[in-house]
């Protein structure tokens, strides 16, 4: 089954391009560390999913580009084209001569009406050239005005329109130092919306992107690809085909749909963060062996201490002991608070994969009590190497990893509201102070609700 | 008084033909719409280059030395609207009089403009406060725009007048200008020529001084134009217009070229405009220029950084370091990562006081093509409280000359004008000085979170 892919704005369109330059890097690796047969079955699974085929052979990755003004479109079009391997369709792209001015309520309801019809009409299209289609990942950013404003409104439109299909939204979460000033208001606009109309946000923060990049990739000066880069290589690891319950060679068929169904019991709970390890520069790469006992350790203590990456873990945290009561709102602010998970999903690939030992992960004390650590946790396996590692393990958690986080942005929109500031520029577009009341009520309901899970 | 404007045209990204002129006159203003540079770029040839500039003057000196000198094959006379007799420093002169006159021809110049554009995103308008044509017509074809073109931005560079400026009327032309300013201007950029001037005798020191071992790196001055370091700058308005028009030039690049983190012109006025009235934005361009053999990279690319926020560095007298920050804009231009930005903003911010409900109020852009002559440069915008000195001197000068009722009689014969029209004036910066007031008040008070919804569980 395939994905369609929607990449909306700068951000998401120049993740878009390292997203598929990634899995189409990964999927024509030579060090698979596996069977031609099962390299040549990961390489078909891959492409059906995320490229289609055209005359010349090229593959074109199956994609919709989406911006208001048109240098990043153009930027990524060229790109993909000049790399020969791969490329964008030529009518895969819409585009206008105006962004919208990192504003929200400009995006959502003076573009998206405008152009909903061609958007809509695109999307359709790249749809049609699917056998069967497993659903739509749409690349977005909160902060800006485009990819977050124009993105509520197109995933919206989805959900009406194709309500049979599954939606993921991959969204970035903004530097906590500040990006774009109105970033906040614009993030609670866009996850209010979201998560009424999306089925999950798998989030991924450029704050714990960047740290990547200095502490595990030893990046000195780190540019907006490189942090892409790091971004591409997690959701490969995830979305890259893994054995369904068959055995080898026969890869899962509907990845969105296992997602959801692995990751999302209950639609209160629908934020999604990836962890992966190893993650290091090739230089590095080439000193180091792992084990799995030891990957999985690290992987276990990265979840349970809300670690973004294998540097710099708290091991002293521990998961509580069973019978007592969650701390509730209290605890936000105290030190070793531990990461309580409602699902987890732990992806692995590479050599003597067979031989991992998930019990760690299974521990009923890393789960909230209303769910049976059998359906809580799952694993994924295939014996085919990620990328040029030889063992790697990715761990896509629905927990509360993202909880200090949304609490945070949404004190200082809710500050900023009090203050009236900046509302004038979104009431200018329809979107009122009720509006922004509304988003707030989701959202403090949302963190009340992780909260105290 | 002499005013002058220049301004700089970067056509072409690749071909580096860079343009200058400067004109003299009272009040001489250019009305300029902006549009997409890649047209540009399918139109290689400079004489393609199809520009969309109004100019404007009510006395012919200027516009006609325009049309003689280097920049004769970019303006042609459609775009000009001339008259012979000057405002005579004259704001109602300038406003009532020659506005009604060439109304309808200001606006069929705009319209035709207008009409080449795929799409019209604001409008820059540069000019004079202390004269008559610049300050009087220039802020009634604001009025005008707003009306004409309602959803089109409108950036106003502002030239205030300087303590030692010689035009008597100056006070009043200002002040009855700024009432239009808060009024039917999106964004204004003050700058006054003392703050310019200060910058150009900076480098003048830097280029004389003959230090051992620097020499300043050729077109890399802030102020050069075709790229000659002069010995000692003969015509400084020329050195100090090019500042202006660098500005100009930095604020538009993010839109024009390509950059990992791109900022067009309509979002300066959504990150740095929080209410409607405060919408007056402190600049500085750093680097002012670049030594030739220096090779420390980072520590110099951080030096940049600083200098942007230094008191030096700002196109009007003004200290941001010192003042409350409202929200602030780095603009970065050439080898620039977002490491470098995010490290900076991190070592700067304990040093900078933000209101209390902005305390992130950072928007930043990293546009990939440098300046000529530079390797890499920083246009900060701040909408800080540091403006408010500038407005309070301008209202004292105003009311020693009102209180006496001085040069009141060449305004008051002008059709339309009354005292009435100077007393609303001062009202409505008085006003604007009190919001800055009020600001200023919250600088020293603990911030405070307000209390948040609280939702039954």
């Amino acid at each position: 089954m395939s994905i369609v892919t929607v990449q909306l704005g700068q951000c998401g369109n120049q993740i878009g391009f390292e997203v598929f330059d990634a899995l189409y890097t990964d999927s024509h690796c030579p060090q698979g560390l596996c069977s031609k047969r099962e390299n040549e079955a990961y390489q078909a699974s891959c492409k059906e999913r995320f490229f289609s085929e055209e005359e010349n052979g090229v593959p074109v990755a199956r994609a919709v580009l989406v911006d208001m003004e048109p240098k990043v479109t153009n930027q990524t079009l060229s790109k993909a084209a000049q790399s020969g391997r791969w490329k964008y369709g030529q009518h895969s792209c819409f585009c206008q001569k105006q962004g919208s001015g990192n504003n929200w309520a400009y995006g959502y309801s003076v573009h998206g009406p405008r152009h909903e019809e061609s958007i809509m009409n695109l999307i359709q299209k790249e749809v049609e050239k699917c056998d069967s289609l497993s659903g739509f990942f749409i690349i977005m950013s909160m902060a800006g005005g485009t990819g977050s404003g124009l993105g509520a409104f197109v995933t919206q439109n989805l959900q009406d329109q194709y309500s049979n299909s599954l939606k993921m939204n991959q969204i970035i979460w903004p530097y906590g130092t500040g990006e774009v000033i109105v970033q906040n208001y614009n993030s609670i606009l866009t996850l209010s919306h979201l998560y009424r109309s999306s089925d999950a946000l798998l989030v991924h923060e450029n704050d714990a992107l960047h740290k990547i990049c200095a502490k595990l990739m030893n990046i000195k000066q780190i540019s907006f690809s490189d942090i892409n880069q790091v971004l591409a290589h997690q959701l490969g690891s995830v979305f890259q085909p893994t054995y369904s319950v068959e055995g080898s060679c026969h890869y899962r068929r509907n990845p969105l749909g296992d997602l959801m169904e692995n990751l999302v019991p209950h639609p209160e709970f629908k934020m999604l963060g990836i962890r992966n390890i190893p993650q290091m520069s090739e230089n590095s790469l080439a000193y180091s062996t792992f084990t799995w006992a030891g990957l999985l350790k690290h992987l276990r203590q990265m979840l349970i201490s809300n670690s973004k990456m294998e540097e710099g873990i708290d091991w002293q945290v521990r998961p509580p002991l069973s019978g007592l009561p969650t701390l509730g709102k209290a605890s936000l602010n105290r030190g070793l608070h531990f990461n309580m998970s409602i699902a987890n999903l732990v992806i692995l690939r590479g050599k003597d994969v067979h031989s991992a030992d998930l019990g760690g992960f299974k521990d009923s004390a890393l789960y909230t009590s209303w769910l049976e650590p059998i359906n809580a946790f799952n694993v994924w396996k295939t014996q085919r190497a990620f990328s040029k590692y030889e063992k790697s393990a990715a761990l896509v958690s629905n927990s509360q990893f993202l909880l200090k986080p949304l609490d945070t942005i949404v004190g200082k929109a809710w500050n900023m509201f009090a203050s009236k500031a900046y509302i004038h520029q979104y009431t200018k577009f329809g979107i009122e102070e009720e509006d922004f009341l509304d988003s707030f009520t989701l959202l403090e309901q949302v963190v009340a609700s992780y909260c105290n899970v | 008084m002499i005013t002058k404007g220049a301004f700089l045209i970067l056509s072409l990204k690749h071909v580096l033909m860079q343009v200058n002129f400067s004109f003299e006159g009272n009040g001489t203003f250019l009305c300029i719409s902006y549009y997409s540079q890649y047209k540009a770029q399918i139109q290689p040839r400079y004489s393609e280059y199809h520009n969309h500039a109004v100019l404007i003057d009510m006395e012919e000196g200027v516009v006609n030395e325009i049309l003689q000198g280097p920049l004769r094959d970019v303006f042609d006379s459609k775009q000009l609207i001339t008259d012979i007799s000057g405002s005579g420093n004259n704001w109602a002169v300038g406003h009532k009089v020659f506005g009604s006159l060439y109304q309808e021809q200001i606006l069929e110049k705009l319209r035709k403009s207008a009409e080449h554009c795929d799409c019209l995103q604001c409008f820059f308008i540069i000019h004079s406060m202390g004269g008559g044509t610049g300050s009087g017509l220039g802020t009634f074809l604001l009025k005008l725009l707003e009306d004409e073109f309602p959803e089109v931005y409108r950036f106003v560079t502002s030239v205030y007048p300087s303590g030692e400026d010689d035009v008597i009327t100056s006070p009043y032309n200002s002040i009855l200008a700024m009432k239009e300013l808060n009024e039917h201007a999106d964004c204004v950029l003050p700058i006054d020529n003392q703050s310019l001037f200060d910058i150009i005798s900076k480098i003048d020191l830097m280029v004389n001084s003959g230090k051992l071992g620097t020499t300043i790196k050729p077109k890399s001055l802030v102020t050069s134009s075709a790229g000659a370091v002069k010995k000692r700058h003969q015509k400084p308005f020329d050195a100090m217009n090019n500042i202006v028009a660098n500005l100009l030039l930095n604020l538009t690049s993010s839109a024009r070229f390509e950059g990992s983190l791109n900022m067009d012109l309509n979002e300066i006025s959504m990150n740095l405009v929080p209410f409607p009235q405060l919408h007056y934005l402190v600049s500085s361009l750093t680097p002012l220029y670049t030594l030739a053999d220096v090779n420390i990279p980072t520590r110099r690319l951080d030096q940049m950084f600083s200098d942007a926020f230094s008191k030096d560095h700002q196109l009007i007298r003004a200290d941001p370091k010192h003042s409350l920050y409202l929200a602030c804009a780095l603009m970065v231009r050439g080898n620039v990562q977002v490491s470098d930005l995010r490290r900076n903003i991190e070592r700067l911010k304990p040093s900078l006081q933000f209101v209390s409900w902005n305390q992130e109020g950072w928007k930043t852009s990293l546009c990939s093509v440098p300046p000529v002559g530079h390797s890499h440069s920083l246009l900060a915008l701040a909408n800080n409280t540091c403006v408010k000195p500038t407005f309070m001197e301008l209202k004292e000068r105003f009311m020693r000359l009102y209180k006496k009722k001085a040069h009141l009689h060449h305004y008051l014969q002008i059709e339309g004008m009354e005292e009435s029209s100077f007393m609303e004036a001062v009202s409505s910066l008085s006003g604007l000085i009190e919001e800055y007031n009020q600001l200023d008040a919250t600088k020293s008070m603990p911030v405070e979170d307000f209390p948040r919804l609280s939702i039954a569980v």
